[in-house]
């Protein structure tokens, strides 16, 4: 069998072929690596530098002509002193909040229940994980018809249980059902993530530790308390850090559910960049707003790759 | 506590980079409270803070 090595080696030009030959091994891992050094340059910090830099300045992207000024850290003070922006924060905040905690009770609880051995089970996990592998803009058309007043079926639903008229409310209108419409939609498609990671924690306690505490006589209670609950513990807070940073820039659906209204209820700060940025056209102070998004998400996923590591250590 | 701050003293990465976690979920917090505007106000600079720090004591020995 002909050495394909060999093949290549032959049918490359004798200037190139020279040429390699004459460089070294770490310069030709670099040769290899190059292009995708460069492609994150150009894609990752290349813009992240350009928008600090934006940041300092009053540059407007619809008036390309007019002079762009230096602010300083106006725009800052100016986003951090801003009462709106604040609100706008502390709704990311509850979106957050209850997102996490109804995620992280559900999915635990799932996964509790499905680690039990019995019958169906596999197709029980996959019909879970569903929703988790939906579009966002999907879920967000889907569940915008199911929260129709007229013809949706969680009025129809609600109707049905109390009485309410379905078309006397509106879950994405006014009323103050917005914020938590939003959380139910979240839950329902992220809950089966936090549940594979809780499972896979689960599964990874040996059943020997059960063993010896049944043989010291543990309750069942006890078990979860001192054995469980600890040992999913590294887990679960991978997954909290992992959907935190996920909401935290939650935007897609949120838009397609409500568009930030009504009012202001449902406005995340992602929302809220989105618009100085591409209809106010403020792009120095949508830069700074962007810059402080961008730190506290890089902080969380620095703790979130500290987390991963005290995982895999285990 | 003691092992904590003898690790502070002698540069140790884990006591930092407790510190620095700290430091950065309170930054979070601050950002996303609803109590006081000045704690919003100096929010970034906490979680900017922590972030550097972590960044810096990830280098330190272990």
């Amino acid at each position: 069998m002909p050495d394909p090595i060999a093949a290549v080696a032959r049918a490359t030009p004798d200037p190139i072929a020279r040429k390699v030959r004459g460089l070294s091994d770490r310069a030709i891992a670099w040769l290899f690596v190059a292009p995708t050094i460069f492609l994150l340059l150009a894609i990752n910090i290349f813009p992240l530098i350009w928008t600090v830099r934006l940041s300092f300045t009053n540059y407007r992207a619809n008036r390309p002509n007019e002079e762009v000024e230096w602010v300083g850290l106006r725009n800052y003070v100016r986003i951090l002193t801003d009462d709106g922006i604040w609100a706008n924060m502390q709704t990311t905040a509850h979106f957050l909040f209850w997102t996490l905690f109804f995620q992280v009770l559900i999915g635990f609880t799932l996964a509790w229940l499905i680690n039990r051995k019995f019958k169906g089970n596999d197709l029980l996990t996959t019909l879970i994980v569903l929703p988790m592998m939906l579009s966002p803009a999907v879920v967000g058309n889907f569940w915008t018809f199911l929260y129709q007043p007229q013809i949706g079926l969680v009025n129809y639903v609600v109707e049905l249980v109390t009485g309410t008229p379905a078309s006397s409310f509106s879950m994405l209108g006014p009323g103050g059902y917005a914020p938590w419409s939003i959380v139910i939609v979240d839950t329902w498609m992220w809950t089966p993530f936090v549940m594979l990671i809780c499972l896979a924690g689960l599964r990874s306690i040996p059943d020997y530790i059960y063993e010896a505490a049944e043989i010291d006589r543990a309750s069942k209670w006890r078990q979860f308390w001192t054995i469980t609950i600890p040992m999913v513990l590294p887990f679960l807070m991978l997954a909290v850090l992992f959907r935190g940073i996920e909401n935290f820039k939650m935007f897609d659906m949120v838009v397609l559910l409500t568009g930030g209204g009504p009012g202001n209820e449902t406005l995340l700060a992602s929302i809220d960049l989105k618009r100085e940025a591409f209809e106010k056209w403020r792009t120095g102070y949508s830069s700074a707003y962007a810059i402080i998004l961008f730190v506290t998400v890089f902080g969380l996923a620095s703790i979130y790759v500290k987390a991963l590591n005290k995982v895999k250590e285990r | 506590m003691t092992r904590f701050l003898s690790g502070l003293l002698r540069l140790r990465r884990g006591p930092w980079e407790l510190l620095a976690t700290l430091l950065i979920g309170l930054g979070v917090f601050m950002l996303m409270q609803p109590f006081a505007l000045a704690l919003y106000t100096w929010s970034f600079l906490v979680t900017l803070a922590g972030t550097v720090m972590f960044i810096i004591v990830s280098h330190f020995p272990d």
